[in-house]
């Protein structure tokens, strides 16, 4: 366990020190509640769906944690190019606890960044319904934390260099959120574009988000706990594989 | 204390190491050399578990790396040819890792931390990250910390790659100092053959994967009628430049190059 915390502990003092990985990660976002939650929220609004920015908060939530936690777990890239996987690598540890260290460091600085988020939507207007619905959320926001940091970290396990950075950003990270329903409603879509959205697992991320804080839901609570919580166990064990097959 | 027997790496077709075999004794001091791309790391990665051998057998302190790599992992430090170190963690915090990392005693470790941190002159600077430090401190840094779980085995791969002479002189003597005090059994790799010459008692010659030549400094010169060490090197690998891709150790060496080109 000890390991497991140092290793945490690392990424908790790297996430305090570089405030601008802490502003960067949440530009993007930020740009999206508020060009889309200002600009588009009249156009949603008319069409007699409510407020967007009620909406589309809990999906940018997910947002922030989705990507933060990708490049946690992608970190593992910069330690194998800058040398700090070697240190940890050679030490007589199981590289499953160095691994979970990562994935728990990484899930954290994920979960800090969503909560700095959701208090940005609540400056923005965003109202949640219910106070005894945050843990759930928050289960929710640790799950995708989770999920998205050993995605990021099979990756990192299996990629070298940045060279193939903006691929995965572009194939997977991206449409990965697009279709997860944190911009659009779930329902109604084509027949292809309902099967793409129920196989990706930050749909239910988002859905669960979404009915934690607004109390609207596509799926039904426990389907969304667990979809997403058995993604994230498979990812896990795939991260956990991938990284005690590095050589270096 | 580590013996190799028929130890061979591929890389696809590519034959890093070749069937080489050696056998090096307790508290010895040994300089693996070699032109760049001879398999002098990549023998080193896999007497430290970092890679697999494609055949061969290893055995350190008695122990299989293959089959006991965390009992393995105990017994020796490691100073690798790139930089290993936390950047964004101040010279304290790498240690306290590191010591985490090798169970280091909760009671012992804070004074271990300190008497390391001063033996290598970084006591006073150990609140600083590391990014501030410069390229000797570094070095100085991961030397203390390969230390810091009282190793019974260090290897120094190109540990003196961009330091200056100060640097370099302080650092083999406190080299010097713990293989003799200490015992402990050093495994070194240098493009310095006057630095092998200094600190080693027997030095391997490695060339193309191959192990060319092993002796003491003064045997090699013998064999090969050679003043000093580097013309016995030179007579034994020849004085073709060796071709290799750039990688990261051949930017810190245009570093070192540049660096030692400043008045």
């Amino acid at each position: 366990m000890n390991v497991i915390y140092i290793l945490w502990l690392r990424q908790m003092k790297r996430y305090v020190r570089s405030k601008s990985r802490v502003i960067g990660a949440l530009a993007q976002p930020l740009l999206y509640l508020l060009g889309m939650g200002f600009g588009l929220g009249p156009v949603f609004q008319r069409a007699g769906m409510g407020s967007y920015i009620q909406f589309i908060a809990p999906g940018l939530i997910a947002m922030t944690i989705q990507f933060t936690s990708v490049f946690s777990g992608i970190e593992l890239i910069m330690d194998r190019q800058f040398g700090f996987l070697k240190e940890t690598l050679v030490a007589p540890v199981p590289r499953i606890l160095i691994i979970f260290g990562r994935i728990l460091g990484g899930t954290t600085v994920a979960f800090l960044q969503g909560l700095i988020f959701f208090a940005f939507c609540l400056i923005a207007g965003f109202r949640f319904h219910d106070w005894a619905a945050l843990p759930v959320a928050f289960l929710f926001m640790v799950l995708i934390g989770i999920l998205f940091t050993a995605i990021g970290s099979a990756i990192g396990s299996v990629m070298n260099d940045f060279q193939g950075f903006q691929f995965l950003i572009g194939f997977l990270i991206m449409p990965i959120f697009f279709l997860s329903g944190a911009m659009f409603p779930l329902s109604n879509l084509p027949p292809v574009l309902t099967v793409l959205t129920r196989l990706d697992p930050l749909s239910y991320g988002v859905d669960g988000l979404r009915h934690a804080l607004g109390g609207v839901t596509q799926f039904a609570l426990g389907t969304d706990i667990a979809v997403l919580a058995l993604a994230a166990a498979l990812m896990l064990v795939l991260a956990s594989y991938l990284f005690s097959k590095i050589q270096l | 204390m580590i013996r190799a027997q028929n130890l061979t790496k591929m890389f696809g077709s590519l034959a890093a190491v070749r069937d080489i075999s050696f056998h090096i004794k307790p508290a010895e001091i040994v300089a693996f050399l070699g032109p760049n791309g001879a398999g002098k790391t990549t023998t080193i990665k896999m007497l430290t578990t970092l890679l697999k051998p494609t055949s061969g057998v290893i055995a350190l302190d008695g122990l299989d790396p293959a089959s006991q790599p965390n009992e393995v992992r105990k017994r020796f430090g490691i100073v690798f040819q790139d930089p290993s170190l936390d950047d964004e963690l101040t010279a304290q915090e790498n240690l306290e890792i590191h010591g985490a990392l090798y169970k280091v005693p909760r009671h012992t470790r804070a004074g271990r931390i300190e008497m390391l941190l001063k033996l290598f002159e970084l006591w006073d600077r150990r609140k600083e990250p590391a990014k501030r430090f410069s390229g000797g401190m570094r070095r100085r840094l991961e030397i203390a910390r390969s230390l810091l779980h009282t190793p019974r085995i260090l290897f120094l791969d190109e540990p003196t790659l961009g330091l200056d002479p100060q640097t370099r002189n302080q650092l083999w003597t406190q080299v010097k100092k713990l293989n003799e005090e200490e015992r402990v059994t050093v495994f070194l790799t240098t493009h310095y053959m006057e630095e092998a010459e200094r600190v080693a008692q027997r030095v391997f010659i490695i060339d193309a994967g191959r192990l060319v030549a092993q002796g003491s400094p003064q045997e090699l010169k013998q064999q090969t009628n050679s003043q000093s060490l580097e013309q016995a090197f030179l007579a034994l690998t020849g004085s073709t430049i060796r071709e290799e891709e750039a990688d990261s150790t051949d930017s810190m060496r245009r570093m070192a190059k540049a660096w030692r080109r400043k008045p």
